[in-house]
């Protein structure tokens, strides 16, 4: 703590200026020429080492890294007794504002160069705006120090300036409940999580990249070429089973890997005001603070590969906090890939309510049963035409075309699995709908944290007398749905968890 | 359980917007019908490209006819002390509700079309990204006063409305 001490500038809580940390100056450069390696490594390796290219792309980062440092020099941010203020820009220069009571959560994240120099970057969300202006209260370098103190300044207002001392940057404060903390045994879900489709993309086309500025021709490069005379000398078959067991087993070890530099130390604590801290990740460390009057719910998601295996994720519905942008960026969840109970206790835990993840869904009956099954025959029967299509455009063999009909056979299951989840509830104040196959999400949103309805019915909805129940709300995803609800309950349901809204606008038959 | 449904909305827009949605539509279809026009002088056959142009002036005819009264019919409102409540859509029909309390901004605006018409359109925005209320084609005067009106009685609700 005695580096907190020598920054004076921080721990007083008056109007004056301050700066981001004055390491920033040594993170920027390493950063803009690391994202120019992959353009310069190819330019050099195509140029056979003398390239005017190489200078203009080293001229390129220098100018970039001029501009992030230019940035150090003109940003500042100040705490007043009211406000948060932001100022940047050299020529246009502007000042954003937000009001203290409309901080909704202070996420803290540490990529290896920042530990490298002990800083942290912070992310204030404020709500409304977040959709638009993205990273709106980024303030990227502050000392680590520095960081968590105005964690503490921006969410325990109320409390005693002694306090906020305890709380370090990414270690929760002593006062703190651990609700729950990364079990090893764990990451036997990651393989299930195919985060590591996406690493396998991204890496292939960062290849790729490599590869076409450097004008290098794949059929020239020994390896690829000896592994490309292999497949040929093989039989089809064998050749589309190796490459799968070889994809698969691909996707299973980067999804690992990304589950263990994501997750590790995972670990979630509830200050004793209500505030809930998440801290995270091996490499990038992460640290995301909740108000508890800010958390408006709850999610519990499985995919299908996930509920296979009995694993579920859990996330918060709080409103400043970005949702979506994959689970692993997400900085609302609450409970990484884990054993399905787990997920459960913690989400029964932080809404203080088991009720709405153990309540009995009221089911939408058979008219929602039938259209499942006829949007899901009807997808696959135009899937399969459009398969015909190509094959007889195209002059594919036919057993191209016989593959598409196990459409047909997943279609019925698949529609059969989306009714059976389907369902809402009001339990315990919170209202509860679920819904999804693939992915399946049970969500609980408290009453209060729900603003308006919004009823939406397509021609064929109309015909079976249903009708799709938005919840709006300012948390999370904004809306939640309840599908193919039989319109008498979903009105009867709306006013009951919002009593007086509806009742206005009512027929009663 | 009761059955209950909900009522439509209490209030038509101004029955002018049906004149605005109608001349709004025409110079989509000018553009098309200026389209297949050249089309037909540049190809020698005529025979397709004059069944096509004459069906496009038969479906461009029957947009303006049907489009503005259907719109008319299903583009309702209602402002109550405590909610407001809309109603839209075409194949797909969309009723929002918010409550009064949970408003934050009331914003009106008009283009040029809707200026010579005397015609604005009105949103309402709550704190949720999804499904800000929109009525279009209110006369003037009404958007103005329910404006005014809506603005009070949102200061009167005070908080910040998440």
């Amino acid at each position: 703590m005695s580096a907190a001490l020598s920054e004076p500038a921080i721990t007083t809580p008056d109007a004056e200026w301050r700066r981001l940390s004055p390491r920033m100056l040594l993170v920027h450069p390493v950063i803009e020429v690391g994202k120019a390696l992959p353009a310069l490594a190819g330019l050099f390796l195509a140029s056979g080492g003398s390239s005017q290219g190489l200078i203009w792309g080293l001229i390129a980062a220098g100018i970039v890294t001029t501009f992030s440092l230019l940035r150090w020099v003109t940003t500042r941010f100040r705490i007043t007794p009211e406000q948060i203020q932001l100022r940047r820009g050299l020529l246009h220069r502007t000042t954003v504002a937000a009001p203290l009571d409309r901080v909704r959560s202070v996420d803290v994240t540490a990529h290896l160069l920042h530990r490298i120099l002990g800083l942290a970057k912070v992310v204030i969300g404020t709500g409304t705006s977040d959709r638009k202006r993205r990273d709106q209260f980024a303030l990227d370098g502050l000392s680590a120090e520095a960081a968590g103190l105005l964690r503490s300044e921006l969410l325990h207002r109320g409390q005693q300036l002694a306090a906020p001392v305890l709380d370090s940057t990414m270690a929760p404060a002593a006062g703190d409940q651990e609700i729950i903390r990364l079990e090893p045994a764990w990451v036997r879900y990651a393989p299930f999580t195919l985060s590591g489709v996406l690493t396998g993309l991204a890496l292939f086309g960062f290849g790729w990249r490599i590869g076409n500025d450097a004008h290098i021709d794949a059929s020239r490069v020994a390896p690829l070429r000896s592994i490309g005379d292999q497949l040929r000398h093989t039989p089809i078959a064998i050749d589309v089973a190796v490459i799968s067991v070889v994809v698969l087993v691909f996707i299973a070890v980067a999804s690992t890997v990304g589950y263990v530099l994501a997750f590790w130390k995972f670990r979630l604590t509830r200050h004793p005001e209500g505030t809930l801290h998440v801290t995270r990740g091996l490499v990038t460390t992460r640290a995301t603070s909740i108000e508890r009057r800010r958390l408006h719910g709850a999610e519990i998601s499985e995919s299908i590969l996930l509920r296979w295996v009995g694993a579920a994720r859990c996330i918060a519905i709080a409103t400043g906090l970005k949702s979506g942008g994959g689970a692993e960026r997400n900085s609302g969840l609450l409970v990484p890939p884990a054993p399905r109970e787990v997920a459960i206790r913690v989400a029964g835990e932080v809404l203080e309510s088991s009720a709405p993840f153990a309540v009995a869904l009221s089911p939408h009956g058979e008219a929602a049963r039938r259209r499942r099954l006829i949007r899901a025959a009807s997808g696959a029967l135009v899937l399969v035409g459009l398969a015909a299509l190509v094959c007889w455009a195209a002059r594919l063999p036919i057993y191209v075309w016989l593959a598409s009909l196990t459409l047909l056979v997943v279609a019925v299951p698949l529609a059969r699995d989306r009714y059976r989840n389907l369902g809402h509830a009001l339990a315990d104040g919170y209202v509860v709908a679920s819904s999804g196959s693939l992915v399946r999400r049970r969500s609980a949103i408290d009453r209060d944290g729900i603003i308006g309805w919004n009823f939406t019915s397509t021609y064929f909805q109309r015909r079976f007398g249903l009708t799709t129940l938005t919840a709006t709300t300012a948390a999370g995803k904004q809306k939640y749905r309840i599908y193919d609800v039989a319109v008498a309950d979903a009105v009867d349901f709306a006013e009951q968890a919002k009593p007086g809204l509806l009742a206005q606008f009512a027929l009663h038959a | 359980m009761t059955e209950s449904r909900l009522r439509a909305p209490a209030n038509l827009v101004s029955p002018r917007a049906r004149w605005f949605w109608a001349v709004r539509a025409v110079p989509g279809w000018l553009v098309v019908l200026a389209a297949e026009a050249i089309v037909w002088a540049a190809l020698p056959s005529k025979l397709a490209t004059s069944i096509i142009f004459i069906l496009s002036l038969i479906l461009a005819t029957a947009h303006l006819v049907v489009m503005p009264q259907w719109r008319y019919r299903v583009h309702r409102w209602e402002t109550t002390e405590t909610a407001v409540y809309t109603q839209s859509g075409w194949f797909k029909q969309e009723r929002r509700i918010a409550p009064v309390s949970r408003i934050q901004t009331v914003d009106m605006e008009r283009g040029p079309f809707e200026q010579l018409f005397g015609l604005a359109n009105v949103t309402v925005t709550t704190a949720s990204a999804a499904g800000p209320l929109k009525i279009h084609g209110l006369a003037e005067e009404m958007a103005a006063a329910m404006v005014d009106e809506l603005t009070v009685r949102t200061q009167a609700a005070g908080g910040d409305g998440t």
